[in-house]
């Protein structure tokens, strides 16, 4: 039996880091692309960009998994997301990168608008590029900025990995749920909890490495 | 022939006209003071000598070359206002040192990058790094930091942290050394170390365009001092002339404040 269990468990485990490790992919660059927008001179870009973030922001993940899910196929009348497990799985990694990107730019936001405009004036003044300027100078400084709150949406990101079950993605949850209308055991389900606190701890470990790493100067 | 002349130098922004024909020219080694009370554009000035902000008219010269002109600036690229900021350097109010290099590499980082450009870079890039690396320590020695200069910005005083500032100033030997109230945002037992570095720079002959609250200090080190209250020139002259004898009744009110104090 545990055997069996664990097979499965680990079979949903392996769903759920799949939408970890891809949501990162994409949120990451795409997070930065919204930075950009809503840090942007050209205004209707920037407040349609606002507008969106605020959107994304202000609604649940589990709304927004169900309308990406379902909305193409029932008001456009086409099925975007395709057939079967791969659609449904497609369709979950493009709402979760899409609400983690809002995140995430916000955070990004932050961490450029907060390196001091007198950094990349002494950069200028010495004869430095523009890029040199921000690979040199205000690169680190932003992501010293940005490691302590990205890591605690990372750690968001594990648990709502959780959220894909409801357009039946099989994640490692609807794998120990299974053992309670299979076989009336709850353990399973209890079990999925130390994956997730093996994995969250031990994210936590290294971002907490990370942060330590760059300890040796301050902004 | 001056090192600097600046030629009636004018800034708006929006509606507010900041800077208002502004001119005076400075000889080589000759050390100028600017003063005034806040908001009357001396920051604004230091900034526009630096690029940091484009002028809206007047001229520019260096050794007697044109090297800013408002009526065709627009032709010029980024490649050649950073070749024109190389003629300059700034100190600023709030240091500005970069947090994440030592107090040594902040003064060398700049040198290291425009060295990448030199067209020998890859052949002598050995002895071109160790002449960065070699002026950059007699720097920290010349201001009397050789023992901190592994530090960090973090771990140094308001004052150390300003001397670097100096030091990566000088790195790329500017025409024209600028500072920005350099003391005003150190303790007042934080002030005299930087002003006996500067004092030194006058021994070595430095050009420099100091924009200073110590009056004491500009009227020691100075050889011309301008007074600016509402983005113009009042009063210009010798320490002498205008501390000791100024003509312009609010030049008068100016000094007036400041020996209250
Ligand atoms: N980027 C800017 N946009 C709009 N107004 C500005 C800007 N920079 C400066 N000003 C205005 O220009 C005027 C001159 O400012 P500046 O900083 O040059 O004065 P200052 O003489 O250096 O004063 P202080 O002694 O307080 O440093 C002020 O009225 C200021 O509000
Ligand atoms: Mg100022």
């Amino acid at each position: 039996m545990f055997q069996t269990v664990l097979i499965s468990l680990n079979e949903g485990f392996l769903k759920t880091l799949e939408i970890f490790g891809l949501t990162l992919l994409g949120a990451f660059p795409l997070g930065l692309i919204i930075a950009f927008g809503s840090t942007s001179q050209f205004r209707p870009l920037k407040y349609l960009v606002k507008f969106i973030v605020w959107v994304v922001r202000g609604t649940p993940l589990m709304l927004q998994l169900l309308i990406i899910y379902y909305g193409p196929g029932l008001l456009l009348g086409s099925n975007w997301w395709g057939n079967g497990s791969s659609g449904r799985f497609t369709a979950a990694l493009a709402a979760f990168i899409i609400n983690y990107a809002c995140y995430f730019s916000e955070i990004y936001r932050g961490g450029i608008e907060g390196v001091p405009k007198g950094q990349s004036e002494a950069g200028q003044v010495l004869g430095m590029t523009s890029s040199q300027i921000f690979f040199r100078i205000t690169l680190l400084q932003v992501i010293k900025r940005i490691v302590p709150p990205m890591g605690n949406e990372i750690i968001t990101l594990v648990k709502d990995t959780s959220l894909a079950r409801v357009i039946a993605v099989y994640e490692i949850i609807w794998s120990g749920q299974m053992f309670i209308k299979s076989s009336g055991v709850i353990w399973p389900l209890f079990f999925t909890g130390v994956y997730y606190l093996i994995f969250s701890g031990v994210l936590t470990l290294l971002l907490g490495r990370l942060e330590k790493k760059l300890e040796f100067f301050r902004v | 022939m001056s090192v600097l002349e600046v030629k009636n130098i004018s800034k708006r922004f929006g509606e507010t006209e900041v800077l208002k024909d502004v001119g005076f020219s400075l000889e080589k080694g000759e050390v100028i003071a600017i003063i005034g009370s806040s908001g009357s554009g001396k920051t604004t000035l230091l900034r526009c000598l630096n690029f940091l902000e484009t002028p809206d008219g007047g001229q520019i010269y260096v050794n007697g070359e044109i090297l800013f002109d408002a009526s065709n600036h627009k032709l010029l690229t980024e490649k050649d206002i950073r070749k024109i900021r190389l003629h300059f350097g700034l100190v600023f109010q709030s240091f500005n040192l970069f947090p994440q290099y030592t107090a040594l590499s902040n003064v060398k980082l700049a040198g290291e990058l425009l060295a990448k450009e030199r067209s020998d870079y890859k052949e002598n890039h050995k002895t071109i790094l160790k002449e960065i690396d070699e002026n950059a320590s007699g720097l920290m020695l010349q201001v009397g930091l050789t023992d901190k200069m592994h530090l960090y910005p973090h771990q140094l005083s308001g004052g150390q942290q300003q001397r670097v500032a100096i030091a990566r100033a000088l790195a790329l030997s500017p025409d024209v050394l600028c500072f920005d109230e350099p003391t005003s945002a150190l303790d007042p037992e934080l002030t005299g170390e930087v002003l006996k570095v500067i004092r030194a720079l006058t021994e070595k002959n430095t050009t420099m365009v100091i924009v200073t609250h110590e009056m004491q200090f500009a009227r020691d080190v100075a050889d011309k001092v301008v007074f600016m209250d509402d983005g113009f020139v009042v009063e210009a002259g010798t320490p002498e002339e205008v501390f000791g004898h100024p003509k312009q009744e609010r030049t008068i009110r100016f000094l007036e404040r400041y020996s209250n104090l």
